[in-house]
């Protein structure tokens, strides 16, 4: 197994050059992540004088516990580089996201393999292992403090599922930071990550996601805290989120937000006017509640006509619960899905319809709703207008989160 | 018009909890004792104080809200981003000490306002611990927010006693305004007393972190200074009604020094058994709020700018640093009180030396970081208010200093 340092013990330890006299010792180190996301590629040196002095990987003819050894006389002062990450500066006590175990940490430390001249970043440390040797270095030999930590067990994310967090989208491109990785985390995970982040960070990666995936992640945010981002965010990307989000949700939203800015992002979006009646709405009323996206067929229609109907819209199916047969626009009755599964095509759609339909007027009360769906155990509740026009539906996790809430 | 307004006035329900809170609880047992002999032994002459310890709370407590509304982040992340893990280090473990001993005050307060309902303490105290680690634990921190909030509305009970006493208005009203010095050991010593006790270190940390935990962001601090602000205001006027109540029973009638508040409660008694139960049970709301508030800040803080995982959101099993921290807090706070020989008076004095130690790093941390640009955009202080938070923090740092040497003095005696 190859040797192992720690930054902690890097810093400081004495550069010699080709003659063997002390130059100075390790200040910071540097990776450039877009030539190698994981070699150490500068180390900087503070010697006598103010400056310091940078040193390239090349440089180096061997790197051990006892100090850098040169290879090269010529050595250039530092000075500031937009691609390099300092791992002083930039990453050592700051927070960062742990893809792998979906959560910020705050780095403690580094790790670092030995590998002849170059040192490759291994993992990143947090806990008290790291914090214990961080506290100790200087104070006390290093063996000691490295047999010290031995018993505590090291809690460490490899280099790999280490993400910084970096507000400028510039710096970011030179970095070769991306949030790629978010869009493959479930949306629920993106927006505990978000959560723990400051106001900044938070809206850089609202921002730098897709905007279906951040429609998911920010109806799982904390209501509050779903307002500022939005209202932090342009007013074009936070209408095409919205416009990504259920209008019932976007309605909820933008209720939190001013009043102003919540009309300039309402006319950037598409669904205004679906928006804009949903917000009419008093606040506990089922209309708030409730999501405009159903299937809905003539009363007339056949378990071949819905099959079609679902197979021409995939996205649709996601949660569907139940379609809905209309007469004109009433509602007639309610089919569950499930029962579509065991009929013949040719078999009209009455047929199966529910037993009873209940339904929700939309100015009825929540609390109304929930009463609804514990006494008849309901999976998905139709709302209706004052004509009986199906107008949306309420799902059991709008119940949920509602329930939640209080 | 009229929409915006009610936008505002939504917004500021929507904040209020954080300023509030940690105004009022700074108004625990070992505060109620200080203002309790300010008004035993001196009657109605150290009320002018208040209004500059009023002035002086809210200079730092609106530093530190702004910091948590504007940063998104505590005042001990703050402090390990920008001074490093082993200042931070340093910080939180006078922090964790001088915590532990204010923890012991409140539990000791809790034992002795019981005492005068003729509850044992060997009853109460673990009673109360159990009471204090269930509520947060097993709670989310909406609830216990609210629990805490309803927790302030009972220090309404010192305002009761201090009518019920039915002090000299006039000369309270006179003594408020009109600064009086006596150049005697005993009166200074009290005024910085009353000072030191009035801005302790753990209350910026816990004002920062609620702040941040309750997601008030730079969009919505217009309003939640403004609950800072009113949070000192009533601290003050407790403080000013508890003052009142002892120097119209004892201090007008007879001066002299009480041993503990309950000690006070007990003074109020020749002026009817209302106002000495009212006292007696304001003494006992606050003992139990801030035994509930000061372990579970100290474990917040301290596993934050560590960086361990914190919160009443997590599991024991995921944030295991977090509560075994806030359980022993608890458990050696609330045992200590039981054994008959401990040095309770001592482990004061030695927590107000810790504070004193704390204190000014914590406040000139604060004004550089609250100064800092590129964390605070354009929210960092401007001239005048530097001009005054810097008076503010040396004012305190010299007071603070002083206290130090009485406590020391106290201690070796």
């Amino acid at each position: 197994m190859a040797d192992i340092l720690y930054l902690t013990e890097l810093l400081g330890l004495k550069v010699y050059d080709l003659k063997g006299r002390v130059l100075g010792r390790v200040r910071d180190a540097a990776i450039v992540p877009l030539i190698d996301p994981q070699r150490v590629d500068r180390y900087l040196i503070g010697g006598s004088g103010t400056s310091w002095l940078a040193v390239r990987h090349d440089q180096i003819q061997r790197i051990s516990l006892n100090g850098l050894r040169l290879r090269d006389e010529v050595l250039t002062p530092y000075h500031n580089d937009e691609y390099m990450l300092r791992l002083v500066r930039d990453l050592l006590d700051q927070q960062i996201i742990d893809a792998q175990g979906r959560k910020v940490v705050r780095v403690t430390d580094v790790t670092f393999t030995i590998d002849g001249s170059e040192l490759k970043v291994l993992e990143v440390d947090v806990g008290l292992r790291s914090v214990l040797r961080r506290l100790a270095q200087g104070l006390l030999p290093r063996d000691w403090i490295r047999s010290l930590q031995s018993p505590i067990a090291p809690q460490s994310i490899s280099w790999q599922y280490c993400n910084i967090v970096e507000p400028d989208p510039q710096r970011r491109l030179r970095l070769n930071i991306t949030h790629d990785f978010l869009e493959k985390m479930h949306p629920a995970d993106i927006a505990d990550i978000v959560e723990e982040l400051g106001p900044e960070d938070r809206e850089a990666i609202i921002a730098s996601l897709d905007e279906e995936v951040a429609a998911e992640a920010l109806s799982e945010v904390d209501p509050d805290m779903q307002a500022s981002i939005l209202e932090a965010l342009e007013t074009e990307k936070a209408a095409d989120i919205m416009d990504e989000m259920d209008p019932g949700e976007a309605a909820d939203v933008l209720a939190e937000i001013e009043e102003e800015r919540a009309d300039e992002i309402m006319h950037e979006m598409e669904a205004e006017d679906e928006v804009t009646e949903l917000l009419e709405f008093a606040d506990d009323s089922a209309g708030r509640l409730m999501s405009t996206e159903f299937v809905a067929l003539a009363d007339d229609a056949t378990v071949a006509m819905a099959v079609r109907l679902l197979k021409e819209n995939p996205e649709s199916i996601e949660a569907l619960q139940a379609i809905y047969l209309l007469a004109g626009e009433k509602l007639m009755a309610t089919v569950p899905l499930a029962r579509l599964l065991l009929a013949q095509g040719d078999t009209l759609l009455v047929k199966l319809a529910a037993e009873n339909s209940t339904r929700v007027k939309v100015d009825a009360k929540q609390s109304r709703v929930v009463e609804l769906f514990d006494k008849y155990n309901l999976l998905e509740l139709p709302v209706v207008d004052a004509e009986e026009r199906l107008v949306g539906v309420i799902t059991a996790d709008d119940v949920i989160t509602l329930l939640r809430d209080e | 018009m009229f929409r915006r307004l009610k936008y505002h006035i939504a917004v500021f329900f929507s904040v209020i909890g954080p300023g509030f809170i940690t105004a009022v609880v700074d108004n625990d047992a070992g505060g109620i004792y200080t203002y309790s002999q300010a008004g035993a032994r001196y009657g109605y002459l150290p009320l002018w104080t208040l209004m500059p310890i009023m002035v002086l709370l809210i200079v730092t407590q609106e530093m530190c809200s702004r910091m948590g509304a504007v940063t998104g982040k505590g005042l001990s992340d703050l402090i390990r981003e920008e001074f490093g893990l082993r200042t931070t280090f340093f910080m939180m473990a006078i922090l964790v000490v001088a915590n532990l001993m204010n923890v012991m005050a409140n539990f000791a307060g809790i034992a002795s306002s019981l005492e005068l309902f003729h509850i044992s303490r060997y009853f109460s105290v673990p009673l109360g611990a159990i009471i204090v680690w269930l509520l947060v634990v097993k709670g989310t921190y909406a609830r216990v927010e609210k629990v805490f909030l309803f927790a302030t509305v009972l220090y309404i009970s010192y305002i009761v006693a201090g009518i019920l006493v039915k002090p000299d208005w006039k000369q309270a009203a006179l003594y408020s305004v009109k600064p009086e010095f006596m150049f005697e050991y005993g009166y200074l010593t009290m005024l910085i007393g009353m000072v030191g006790t009035s801005v302790a270190p753990w209350m910026q940390f816990y004002l920062q972190a609620a702040i941040v935990e309750k997601g008030v962001g730079a969009k919505e601090y217009a309003e939640s200074r403004i609950e800072v602000i009113v949070g000192c205001v009533v601290m003050t006027v407790i403080a000013f009604f508890i003052i009142v109540a002892c120097a119209g029973a004892i201090g007008s009638v007879a001066p002299r020094d009480i041993k503990d508040a309950a000690d006070a409660a007990e003074g109020l008694k020749p002026f009817g058994t209302y106002a000495y139960l009212m006292f007696a049970a304001g003494l006992f709301n606050a003992s139990l709020f801030a035994a509930c508030i000061l372990p579970l800040s100290t474990a917040y803080t301290v596993c934050e700018g560590l960086g361990f995982e914190s919160g009443v959101n997590f599991g024991f099993r995921e944030a295991p640093i977090f509560y075994w921290l806030f359980t022993l807090l608890i458990v050696v706070g609330g045992g200590v009180v039981l054994l008959p020989s401990f040095p309770l008076v001592k482990a004061i004095l030695l927590s107000q030396v810790l504070n004193g130690i704390l204190l000014p790093l914590v406040l000139v941390f604060m004004i550089l970081l609250v100064n800092k640009r590129r964390l605070m955009r354009e929210w960092t202080n401007n001239a005048t208010y530097n001009v005054v938070a810097w008076t503010a923090v040396v004012v305190m740092i010299g007071l603070t200093l002083a206290l130090i040497g009485i406590s020391v003095q106290q201690l070796t005696i």
